[in-house]
């Protein structure tokens, strides 16, 4: 991504177009990342949209351990216990269900747009 | 199946514990018509008679006592109890001065808090110390290793099916171990699953009905709270098989309180945890660990007994905080 100067209007037509900054981290030049906080036995937010390749981390706050399971297990952490974190990329579009394993009425969803 | 010298209403929920603010702090269910025994501390026990079938098994022929003990949680070092290996080994102090020792003990799972191998090593260790025969069942707690309860069945898997289910008789009882922490289901709660179902219905197909039996299994087999996933998916099908018998006391841990339930002939019953407690359903955002004030957590903990008195079918059970 090419750097150049942005005028007062252009900065302000990109800040109506980019997401919202506490979903998407965008750098230039870096891969987009995205978190979702374990708290209070549910995955915050819910849901998260992405783009493709870009990367994703779990972190856990609760006092219990919980996982991070793909229904269709493309993906799945260890336990994770308080604090400990998982990441995952995505690389390819599509709508991603998880669960976690020890608790399963927690759930989120992954919805990673074409890159 | 009513006696009506001890009435119980099966439409109620039924809870025997003799402490009114632990009744608000951890167990929101109000109920009536539950005989109750006290035995110090925060007691709660329901008994429970079956009529006397004209062909009794002739081998219930004696009074027996086992115990339960549930949610060790070795490993857990949060705040509310950072010391797990000491409320445990309290607990097992407990059962050593039991005026009368149990036959053996069940232990309703949530053995280890991560399933590593040193929490299993600890706690195999600890329970040891009891020096009765131990009969397990895994906690989802237990199936956390990479082989997703492989660890635990190399332990304790002998003789066990499956995830780690079995049955075995003593005294004329029938008990029957099952795993409903295993293939959880997204969205879903406890699971028994078809294997495991057919071997019940296999399992218990050659019984009397008159003979008693129990069940014991971690994730309560009664839907206690579904927001919290307090329940088990597919236990109905269980307890449809259970309804023939004339005494069925089913067992579990998990929910880390004592909350019961009568239906029928059958009772259930979840179990207080060595480990730490967990708020009552909806009491807290979570049911995650709660902490307490420290003099106060002994009274949340605690084990509990059971005692068979054969020809009648009947079960008393006696839970036994540490605090008492």
């Amino acid at each position: 991504m090419t750097r150049s100067p942005l005028t007062r209007r252009a900065a302000l037509q990109w800040a109506l177009v980019l997401p919202p900054a506490a979903l998407l981290a965008r750098t230039v030049g870096a891969a987009p990342a995205a978190s979702v906080q374990i708290k209070d036995f549910a995955f915050v937010p819910e849901v998260i949209t992405i783009p493709a390749g870009g990367t994703v981390t779990w972190t856990n706050t609760d006092e219990d351990p919980h996982t991070v399971k793909a229904v269709d297990k493309s993906f799945g952490s260890a336990a994770l216990d308080t604090d400990d974190r998982y990441s995952f990329t995505f690389d390819k579009p599509g709508e991603f269900t998880y669960f976690c394993s020890l608790h399963p009425h927690m759930h989120g969803r992954i919805v990673v747009t074409a890159g | 199946m009513n006696d009506p010298r001890h009435p119980i209403d099966p439409d109620r929920d039924a809870t025997g514990l003799s402490r009114r603010t632990l009744l608000r702090r951890c167990a929101g269910w109000a109920g009536t018509g539950a005989l109750y025994t006290m035995s110090g501390g925060v007691v709660s026990s329901i008994t429970l008679e079956a009529a006397l079938a004209a062909d009794a098994a002739p081998t219930a022929t004696q009074p027996f006592t086992f115990l339960q003990i549930s949610d060790t949680h070795i490993g857990f070092d949060k705040a509310a109890n950072p010391d797990v290996r000491g409320t445990c080994l309290a607990a097992i102090a407990k059962i050593k001065a039991l005026p009368v020792q149990p036959d053996f003990v069940l232990h309703t799972g949530d053995i280890t808090h991560l399933s590593k191998e040193d929490q299993f090593a600890q706690a195999q260790d600890l329970l040891a110390g009891i020096g009765l025969p131990m009969f397990h069942v895994p906690g989802e707690h237990d199936m956390l290793d990479d082989g997703g309860g492989k660890a635990y069945l190399a332990r304790f898997g002998k003789g066990t099916k499956g995830t780690g289910w079995y049955s075995f008789d003593r005294h004329g009882v029938h008990f029957v171990a099952l795993v409903n922490v295993a293939n959880l289901q997204p969205g879903g709660m406890g699971h028994l699953g078809a294997d495991q179902l057919a071997w019940l219905k296999d399992d218990l197909s050659g019984l009397k009905d008159s003979t008693p039996v129990v069940v014991f299994t971690h994730i309560p087999l009664w839907t206690v709270y579904a927001d919290w996933g307090w329940g088990t998916d597919d236990s109905e099908q269980a307890l449809g098989m259970l309804r023939r018998f004339g005494s069925v006391t089913v067992l579990n841990g998990h929910i880390h309180q004592v909350i019961q339930k009568v239906e029928g002939n059958l009772s259930f019953h979840s179990a207080l945890s060595t480990a730490y407690p967990q708020p009552a359903p909806g009491a807290a955002p979570s049911p995650g660990p709660l902490k307490v004030p420290a003099e106060q957590l002994p009274s949340m903990l605690g084990i509990r007994s059971a005692r068979f008195a054969p020809g009648t079918e009947s079960i008393a059970l006696i839970d036994r905080s540490l605090s008492a």
